[in-house]
This record gives structure tokens, C-alpha cells and sequence, in this order.
């Protein structure tokens, strides 16, 4: 009876995520559609301000892959964006004048998030430390990055030609340049790469939770003790899991500093710590769609409430967080869907039966 | 009705001096075991007398404060216990514990293919499913099965990764007696398709039952050991664990 998911479709639309069946992937062909036809009628300003916005969507599916499908939330993201994105920082503009260089620097930026990732998570997960501590170590891991970041002001805290910056932060990062595209902020092409790394990960990550290793990463989010006695190897898929989620943070990283040519320490701060958490919070941890949804939508709210001025953006967020802890526990997105699929079901079943 | 062992001797667990305590108190104390190959065993005593900690220490849940754990000749006490499941030892707990949120195909997901059993079938598991009924169960989320089908649910996953020595604490409980009569019965032809199988359990008409060979354990260390009718008939057994006087 054990189903075996090894087709490509029954992997891609598997149990594990709320998005399933003809009619969603019909939407979801329509909304892939509509995003590469956008550039042809939308203004350089929109299309930029939509590519920050979805630049972020790697970050948030890490997490839910960390947090969602397999337990472990992570107040550490931000850390890794912004560990990626000072790398990244780092190697291209010392490498300003070699082809290829911000592809190198790229390639660096998500193996020292991954690296770093490795590293804790190996002490972490082989040492079986409480999830409820995880949070917390990453937190102060966090904390103590930009506490150490914001002191490197001054020329004595260079690496090669790139000075560090200290709280102004790292300015004139070069942005992303594969042959002869260059993939600065306000570019189509930059656009493009978002919106098709987006959807890269989107399917890449379904892909995964959907595949005979996602189930046992599921697993491992619903009952460790019995996933190891399964013959499984806990520790080192919840460390795998940890590093993608990293590298995905790192990803994003890359992509805000090729877009904006900026990064400060307030990157890896309190408040960047805590957003992916409030992202994948509001649209539901346990599915990719939902987080991806939220991501969006949380991005432009915040930007849009941030251009009204004060900080009615932070202020808002605390009470949709709030809010979703309270009456939309398992997110706001995840549970009108499955509050939608339980009455398709009951409809259903009132057609083929008749009325009770 | 009584059960055939399909024995051949062959020694494939082996406990030699086994201790293990918790603060002060000595929950196994300096206790050997030894299990033939094909054998069905029954292990029971009063409470606290370190049933579930022998089962803890034999898949590598607590690691022993003193003695060796050997396993198909192969000394197994400092692995961990994923590594004990691919060598063939698997363990249902006390307490069920199956994937709840999950259903029972996605259940069988998780244990089917682990590295043990993607090297063999030998069709032990869609047999145990069948006659257990959970093969029309398949979309079922787990933790909406019965009490007795979770039970038989986590059995039927340990038995996925193609165990050569099954560990089953206490799989009958809060079962009706039919259910753990049935429950018995599938233990029994279990063990005649050749696979070892050490049981704890408190109801003694399940014991009855499957019994073999009864191993009685009191304050952590082995009491006797005998057939039924040994046990049965044995005073001392009788006043510490069936509370006669």
C-alpha cells in the first residue's frame, strides 16, 4: 500500500502542500504568465519595487521548509541573508575587474551562509539540543553578528579594496553581471532573474517535500524519537534542511545587495530576525504557496505603509502576527484553504449521497 | 492454544551485565539476557521493574552505565539507535507513536525505503497490513485510526524496516480482549515466519497466549525464566507479580 512518489507529477502535485489539482495549477500557469508579461506595461518603478519584493520569497520558503515541514524555527535568517550579502559584498568588489567575478561572488556569498550553517548546525542538532532553544541560539547569533558589523567603521576594517563600513554599512556593491547583463535594481533583466528564481524554488522546494525525503523530513517534524527508530539519521537531514534554508537566506541576500548595491548590519538586527518569521507566520508555516502569498503581500504592506511615513509598518505587523497567533494558528492563508477544500469536499459528498 | 517456535538455537542477542540507573535509583542491575534466533519472548514483572529501561538500553534509546549489548555477533552498545534499526533491531513503544497529522500511506512512505529495507522484500509488511485491515486504510489520517489500528499501525512500521529481532512494549495495551487476542495471534505467526520477537506486555491472557518462554524481571534484574507452566506455578512469581499472598 506504501504509495511510491517517484513520478514527476505526483511528486510536484503531492500531499504536502495545499496547492494541488488542474484549477491551481491553471491559476498558477496565469500568474507565472502575467509576471513575465509585466514588464511590457508596467513602469521601470513598479517593476523594481515588485522584483524587492519577490527577492525575498527564497528567504521565506527556506524558512518554511526549516519551520514548517521539519519543526525547527529560526530567528537566524536574516543573519544568513545578510552573511551572504556582505560576502558576496566582499568578493565582487575585489573582483571588479575579472569576468565573472559577481558570479564567483554570488557562489561565495551562499557557500559561507551554507558553511556557517554547517557549522551550527552540526554542534545543534548532534548535540540534540531542545527546539525551543534553537530560536534563541540563532537570535544571539544574529545579534552578535551586527553588534560586531555595526564597530568595523574606519579604514583598519577593509578586505582588499572593500571596506566593511561599520552602521552606515557596505555601499557601491556591484550588482549581479552574468556575460554582458548586468542585473542592477532597476533592471528588466534583473526583474527576470527574480521572478525566475522565484519560481525555481518554488517548484524545486515542492519537489522536495513531496519526495520520499520530504516525507521523512516531515517526519522528523512529527515524531523524532520514532523517525530514528525508523533507521533514520535525524541529526544530519535536520543539519541538510538547516543549510538550505540558509543557502536560500543567502540567496535572497545576494539578490537584495545586487538590487539596491547596499547592505547595513540592521540587515542581520531584531527586526530582520523576526520578519520571515512574521511572514511565514501569517500565511501558514506548513505550506509553501501560503508563505510565498504572505511574503508578497506582508512586503508591500510593510513598503507601503513605510512610504505613509512613522513606523506603522513594524506596528502593523506585531498585530497581524498577533492576530494570526490567536485566531488563524495554523496561518491565515492555510486555513481559509482548508476551510475551502473542507466544503468542496462536503459539497461533494451532498451531491453523491443526496441530502442526510 | 499453543505457540510453535521456529528456534534454530543461534544466539542473536546477547545482554551480558547490563546496568543502568537513573539519580539514585538502580533501574537494571547487572542483567544478562540471551535471545535465540527465531525465539518469542516474554518479558514481564511488576511495575518499576525495569522493563521498558532493558527495552531503552537494547535500542539504543539510554545508553548503559556498565555491560555489552551484542547483536548478530557484532558488539552494538556504543551505536545510536538509527544504527541499531539497520542492523536489524526495531522497537514499537509504549506509548504509540505514529506520524498522527499524517495518513497511513504517507506513514508507510516514511518507514518504506529506509536503508535497510530498500535491500529486501520479503512481503512481510503488505501480509501484516492485510491481515491487520489497515490496507484499506491508506487515506486515513493515522491519528483518526482506532486505538488498536494506531497500535497495529506502528507495528506494521517497525516491521518496514525488515527487523531481524522486534522489540514490542506493551502492544496489547488498553486493546479489548478480542483485539488482543488478535494481536497475539498475529505476534505468533510473526514469530513462525521466522522473526525474533521479544514482547513486554501486562495481560497475562496475551501472555498466555504467544508464551514461550517467560523471563520475569524484578527490581532491574532477571527473577526467572521458564515456560508458562513454570511461571504460572512458581510462588514466588506468583506473590511479586500476580499479587497472591
Amino acid at each position: 500500500m506504501a504509495r511510491e512518489y517517484t513520478g514527476f507529477w505526483r511528486v510536484l502535485n503531492g500531499p504536502q502542500e495545499i496547492g494541488r489539482g488542474p484549477v491551481f495549477w491553471c491559476l498558477f500557469a496565469f500568474v507565472a504568465l502575467g509576471l513575465l508579461g509585466y514588464p511590457f506595461f508596467g513602469s521601470v518603478f513598479a517593476l523594481s519595487n515588485l522584483a524587492n519584493f519577490c527577492l525575498y520569497i527564497p528567504m521565506g520558503l527556506g524558512l518554511a521548509l526549516l519551520w514548517g515541514y521539519n519543526g525547527v524555527l529560526s530567528f537566524g535568517q536574516g543573519a544568513f541573508f545578510a552573511i551572504a550579502g556582505y560576502v558576496y559584498g566582499i568578493i565582487a568588489g575585489n573582483l571588479l575587474d575579472i569576468p565573472g567575478g559577481t558570479l564567483l561572488a554570488a557562489v561565495g556569498g551562499i557557500a559561507a551562509s551554507a558553511a556557517i550553517a554547517a557549522a551550527f548546525g552540526y554542534f545543534v542538532f548532534y548535540g540534540q539540543v531542545s527546539n525551543w532553544i534553537i530560536p534563541l541560539l540563532l537570535l544571539v547569533l544574529s545579534l552578535i553578528l551586527e553588534t560586531f558589523m555595526a564597530q568595523t567603521a574606519g579604514y583598519q576594517w577593509r578586505v582588499g579594496s572593500v571596506l566593511l563600513g561599520g552602521y552606515n554599512g557596505m555601499t557601491n556593491v556591484p550588482s549581479l553581471e552574468i556575460g554582458s547583463a548586468n542585473f542592477g535594481g532597476a533592471s528588466i533583466a534583473f526583474y527576470y532573474l527574480v521572478v525566475a528564481l522565484m519560481l525555481i524554488t518554488y517548484l524545486g522546494l515542492r519537489l522536495l517535500v513531496n519526495s520520499h525525503y520530504g516525507h521523512v523530513v516531515v517526519g522528523i517534524r512529527d515524531d523524532v524519537e520514532r523517525t530514528r527508530m525508523l533507521g533514520y539519521n535525524v541529526a544530519l537531514i535536520q543539519i541538510q534542511v538547516f543549510v538550505v534554508a540558509a543557502a536560500l537566506a543567502g540567496l535572497s541576500g545576494i539578490l537584495y545587495v545586487s538590487w539596491g548595491n547596499y547592505i547595513n548590519p540592521s540587515s542581520m538586527g531584531l527586526l530582520a530576525a523576526t520578519l520571515p518569521v512574521i511572514w511565514t507566520a501569517v500565511g501558514g508555516r506548513s505550506s509553501l504557496l501560503a508563505v510565498l502569498l504572505s511574503t508578497v503581500t506582508l512586503r508591500w504592506l510593510a513598503d507601503t505603509l513605510a512610504v505613509r511615513g512613522g513606523e506603522y509598518a513594524f506596528l502593523v505587523m506585531g498585530i497581524l502576527l498577533l492576530v494570526t497567533m490567536l485566531f488563524f494558528p495554523a496561518g491565515i492563508v492555510v486555513t481559509l484553504a482548508r476551510r475551502w477544500l473542507h466544503q468542496k469536499s462536503m459539497y461533494r459528498d451532498l451531491k453523491q449521497n443526496g441530502a442526510p | 492454544m499453543p505457540a510453535s517456535t521456529v528456534s534454530d538455537g543461534l544466539v542473536v542477542l546477547g545482554a551480558k551485565d547490563l546496568t543502568k540507573s537513573f539519580g539514585g535509583i538502580r533501574a537494571v542491575d547487572h542483567l544478562d539476557l540471551t535471545l535465540a534466533r527465531g525465539e518469542l519472548r516474554c518479558l514481564i514483572g511488576p511495575n518499576g521493574a525495569g522493563k521498558s529501561t532493558l527495552f531503552g538500553l537494547l535500542s539504543g534509546l539510554h545508553r548503559p552505565d556498565a555491560g555489552h549489548i551484542v547483536f548478530k555477533d557484532e558488539d552494538i552498545t556504543n551505536l545510536k539507535p538509527f544504527q541499531r534499526v539497520r542492523r536489524g533491531l526495531c522497537q514499537k513503544f509504549q506509548t504509540t507513536r505514529i506520524y498522527r497529522a499524517l495518513t497511513v500511506a504517507q506513514n508507510l512512505v516514511i518507514a518504506d525505503r529506509t536503508p535497510r529495507s530498500s535491500r529486501r522484500k520479503n512481503g512481510r509488511l503488505s501480509w501484516a497490513l492485510s491481515t491487520l485491515g489497515l490496507d484499506s486504510e491508506g487515506e486515513v489520517p493515522a491519528g483518526e485510526l482506532s486505538h488498536s489500528h494506531q497500535q497495529w499501525l506502528e507495528i506494521c512500521l517497525a516491521l518496514a524496516t525488515e527487523p531481524d529481532l522486534l522489540l514490542l512494549d506493551e502492544p496489547t495495551a488498553g486493546m479489548t480482549p478480542e483485539e488482543t487476542e488478535l494481536t497475539a495471534q498475529f505476534v505468533v505467526n510473526l514469530n513462525r515466519q521466522g522473526l525474533t520477537v521479544l514482547v513486554v506486555e501486562h495481560d497475562m491472557a496475551f501472555v498466555r497466549y504467544i508464551a514461550q518462554r517467560i523471563t520475569v524481571l524484578h527490581y532491574g534484574r532477571i527473577f526467572t525464566e521458564g515456560s508458562l507452566g513454570e511461571i504460572e506455578s512458581n510462588h514466588e512469581v506468583r506473590r511479586i507479580y500476580l499479587g497472591e499472598r
